[in-house]
């Protein structure tokens, strides 16, 4: 596999976030209620990672070691304006749903710690496949912890708000509320965060013993 | 601008905003140092009181940000560079002044201090304060009981925590994957608050 193409696909399982790399929860706890914010938030935030990554690459020549962490904020927080814009303007059903976690993507850990650890160092073409690899695990996550919530505690499968919406369970169903409420949250993600792990864990023994 | 007009509705107001709508368990915000540094009581406490500290402070900086310098201008588009500008400017120059006027809590808290930029607790509870459209006073009021309930919910939660540090569970749930289930049924502990304020 080339190089660039590893740099994309690591983003799906070996770092994957919020699994592989427990960082940028908040969103995830609070955007996942319907699988429609999970995809939302998802994108969103892959279009600042994407954005940020490039920029923060093309300029790690002219930023001054001692300022970086500041420069970098300050190119993310830009890059979030633009989005926050954006949804305001073209899909406000999101936007008003998302509230003030669009502003908030501003410190997800996951964005600041791919310009420091990754773009920050290496050239435009690679940080561009990072971001949009880690950006799309991102939003794979968000949207099967989304779906997963929001069958068992509404019934419905949401995957565009007020146009594509599915009743899953049929009317008979009595929604577990638990799920789409606050500490449903917690708990969904804490199992499916074991969940992954276990999976983890059965792959790396499956290599071991293949070689 | 509004915000609560009585005694009553204020008491309940600071109640809401300690127990009923907690940042922490009920609007998932600080999630990532709640998990971080809760396995010890001791780094529990200095991280909660850091915290309190800094969105108390925030909390008043960026409503004088936004009302007498953004809004003024019709620059509210960068509210959300502007307030993270203003908090981690805030938290350097807490850092640095603490370090040389009061070098006993800035060794409790030290540590601390630089992960607080990245703490999406002072940010958000910022922009609730704007987004509520709160009085000056209330804005200070509001910040402070917020701050407090996340020190309150990140002191017990450590308190849970270093309880079952020993206890054994599935290999898979260890560390963060137990911290969250955890994490779960004490904001379901904290639903149970919901009757006191709306």
């Amino acid at each position: 596999m080339s190089s660039l193409a590893k740099e994309f696909t690591k983003g799906f399982w070996d770092v994957l976030p919020p699994f592989r790399l427990v960082l940028g929860l908040c969103p995830v706890l609070a955007v996942t209620a319907t699988a429609f914010g999970g995809w939302g938030m998802g994108l969103a935030t892959t279009f600042v990672l994407v954005c940020s990554n490039v920029l923060v690459s093309l300029l790690r020549k002219v930023i001054p070691a001692k300022v970086r962490i500041a420069a970098y904020i300050v190119i993310i927080a830009t890059f979030v304006t633009i989005v926050d814009m954006m949804l305001k303007a073209f899909v406000p059903d999101l936007h008003k749903m998302l509230g003030i976690f669009i502003q908030l993507i501003v410190v997800n850990c996951i964005i600041l710690g791919r310009a420091e650890a990754f773009a920050g160092k290496r050239g435009p073409v690679a940080s561009f496949a990072d971001g949009l690899g880690i950006g799309l695990g991102f939003t794979i996550s968000l949207f099967v912890l989304g779906t997963i919530r929001e069958i068992l505690g509404s019934g419905t499968w949401t995957l565009y708000k007020g146009l594509l919406s599915i009743n899953v369970m049929g009317d008979a169903y009595q929604p577990f509320k638990f799920m789409v409420a606050a500490p449903g949250a917690f708990v969904g993600l804490g199992v499916m965060l074991a969940i992954i792990t276990l999976i983890g864990i059965r792959l790396d023994r499956k290599k071991r013993r293949a070689q | 601008m509004g915000g609560p007009e009585s005694f009553g509705a204020y008491l309940l107001f600071i109640v809401g905003a300690v127990l009923v709508n907690n940042i922490l368990l009920a609007q998932f915000l600080g999630n990532c140092p709640f998990l971080g540094v809760s396995r010890r009581m001791d780094t529990a406490t200095g991280m909660a009181m850091a915290v309190i500290f800094v969105i108390t402070m925030a909390g008043m900086i960026t409503y004088v940000v936004q009302y007498y310098l953004l809004v003024p201008l019709n620059l509210e588009y960068l509210q959300t560079i502007a307030f993270i500008l203003v908090i981690a400017a805030l938290v350097q120059l807490v850092e640095i002044v603490m370090q040389k006027s009061l070098p006993a809590l800035y060794r409790a808290l030290g540590i601390f201090l630089p992960l607080i930029t990245t703490n999406c607790a002072v940010l958000g509870v910022a922009l609730i304060n704007i987004k509520k459209d709160l009085y000056f006073f209330d804005a200070l009021v509001f910040s402070f009981a917020s701050a407090a309930g996340y020190g309150l919910a990140l002191v017990l939660f450590a308190g849970i925590r270093e309880r079952f540090a020993l206890a054994r569970m599935p290999k898979v749930f260890e560390g963060t994957a137990i911290g969250l289930v955890t994490a779960g049924f004490l904001a379901l502990a904290f639903r149970g608050f919901a009757g006191l304020a709306g």
